[in-house]
């Protein structure tokens, strides 16, 4: 057999295009943090149960540590370093600094992308809605609730800026 | 010790003939390492994550629209089996006709696992916890399964035939999972029992369905999850119920049915005990749920 060889691969990283080499069965998560240097995008646990490497894949939300950049090949990647710039997922941010959704930060950036995944989904979610949308992200220090909240306020800072 | 990345070789065949071409070429070549199906790699990433892959070569199946394909028939539906979770529980006909199967894909890890595991990955990575398994067995699915050589249809209940053993070739793929279009208007539930709502495995899983007239139980299916090496339809069970008046001696006698049918036993998430128990609150439950 021959040996694995890296693929040349093409994507576009938080609206921009980026070409790489990567093995095909290389994390997105690495592919992310080593090769492309964006290291806003976590590891936790390694086998996606802590959602702190959650990122936006071709509009859906998933743990990049399960996805292999075979699969990525010409995909949309949304990660925590392009939140600024994408409508929904500043004003979570936003709402996370101002409502205390943020402790020591490890999970922040995988919540804010899960929260700006629901959002983008669903204008006016119940509490149950966000706590269903945040279930596969552990946070060891908020204790949830400031998160919660936090993402109830970005929902209502959206409708305000929507009418 | 984790897995190497550097170690797999992936093949990324665009259309179902390639594939299956890829994989009888690799099954018959004595020296070719085996070529192994990757479809969201929900378990095959973590297997890779811990090392514990016993293959080099893949076969990624995300190029492969026809697998993705949902098909609506007159008598059954045919759900392609890289299908998503996600996409499963939000499809309107298996919300109406198949909620059962609806409701287990939403209880699939979280979100994130749901928009990319798969109902074939779930089958094929056999585990008897798999929460798919109790409803496809409740529905009757069967399972289309390709090779080079040809299409098979096998009963679901037939698939699993021992702990991770079942009736695949490795130059076969599971193309579509079929289910009856016969449930509509039935009593049925599914109940997951886990550590937590979200991201836990099964400690038990239960799915029922009853088709009941003139105050008969016509037809009856129970199947169940983590209670015996293999996702297990329970037709001893069914049998006490099949033809009964819903009545208190018929719930005891499918108790009794059940509990003499199930061989669970003790292991990392639960104990023997503890699912024998809840496995006969579960099936009181469902048959008290559908007097009312
Ligand atoms: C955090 C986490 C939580 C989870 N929670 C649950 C849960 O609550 N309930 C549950 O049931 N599972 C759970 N799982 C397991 C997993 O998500 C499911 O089993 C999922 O359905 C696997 O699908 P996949 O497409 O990702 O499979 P893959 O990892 O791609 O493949 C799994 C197996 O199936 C084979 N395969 C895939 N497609 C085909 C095909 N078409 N034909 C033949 N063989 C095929 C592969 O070769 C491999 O052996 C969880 C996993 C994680 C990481
Ligand atoms: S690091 Fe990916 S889910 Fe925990
Ligand atoms: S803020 Fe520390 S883990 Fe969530």
């Amino acid at each position: 057999m021959s040996a694995p060889k890296k693929i040349s691969l093409h994507c576009t990283v938080n609206g921009e295009p980026r070409e790489l080499n990567a093995y095909p069965m290389a994390r997105l998560l690495d592919v992310l943090r080593e090769d492309l240097r964006l290291t806003g995008t976590k590891e936790g646990c390694g086998e996606g149960e802590c959602g702190a490497c959650a990122v936006i894949l071709n509009g859906e939300l998933v743990n990049s540590c399960l996805v292999p950049a075979i699969q990525v090949q010409g995909a949309e990647i949304l990660t925590i370093e392009g939140a600024a710039n994408h409508p929904i997922a500043a004003q979570v941010q936003e709402a996370f600094l101002r409502h205390g959704g943020v402790q020591c930060g490890i999970c922040s950036p995988g919540v804010i992308l899960a929260a700006a995944n629901l959002l983008s989904h669903d204008k006016a979610p119940s509490e149950a809605d966000i706590r269903e949308s945040l279930a596969g992200n552990l946070c060891r220090c908020t204790g949830y609730s400031k998160i919660v909240d936090s993402v109830a306020y970005a929902a209502s800072d959206l409708k305000g800026t929507r009418s | 010790m984790r897995g190497d990345p550097g170690n797999f070789e992936v093949l990324t065949p665009t259309s179902l003939p390639e594939a299956l071409r890829l994989m009888s070429e690799a099954a018959l070549d004595q020296d070719s390492p085996l070529l192994k199906p990757l479809a969201g790699g929900t378990d095959l990433m973590v297997l890779m994550e811990m090392g514990a892959l016993q293959c080099e070569r893949f076969l990624s199946l995300h190029a492969i629209d026809e697998l993705r394909s949902f098909r609506p028939e007159e008598d059954s539906v045919a759900i392609g089996a890289a299908m998503t979770f996600s996409r499963i529980r939000t499809e309107a006909i298996l919300r109406e006709e198949f909620p059962l199967l609806c409701e287990a894909a939403g209880q699939v890890g979280a979100l994130a696992i749901q928009n990319r595991g798969t109902l074939g990955g779930n089958i094929a990575n056999a585990s008897p916890a798999a929460d798919s398994a109790p409803a496809l067995l409740a529905y009757d699915a069967e399972l289309e399964i390709v090779s080079q050589s040809g299409t098979r249809r096998i009963p679901y209940s037939a698939f699993h035939t021992g702990y991770k053993e079942m009736q695949l070739r490795p130059d076969e793929l599971i193309r579509s999972i079929l289910l009856p279009r016969k449930w509509k208007g039935c009593h049925q539930s599914f109940r997951k029992v886990g550590a937590r709502a979200a991201q836990a495995i099964s400690k038990v899983s239960f799915a029922g369905v009853l088709r009941i007239s003139d105050g008969l139980i016509q037809e009856a299916r129970i199947a169940m999850g983590s209670v015996a090496p293999t996702p297990l339809r329970c037709v001893h069970t069914e049998r006490a119920l099949q033809g009964k008046k819903l009545d208190f001696s018929a719930i005891g006698r499918a108790k009794e049915a059940l509990f003499k049918e199930i061989s669970p036993v003790d292991d990392i998430r639960s104990n023997r005990e503890y699912r024998l128990r809840v496995s006969l609150n579960l099936i009181e439950d469902f048959l008290l749920s559908a007097r009312k």
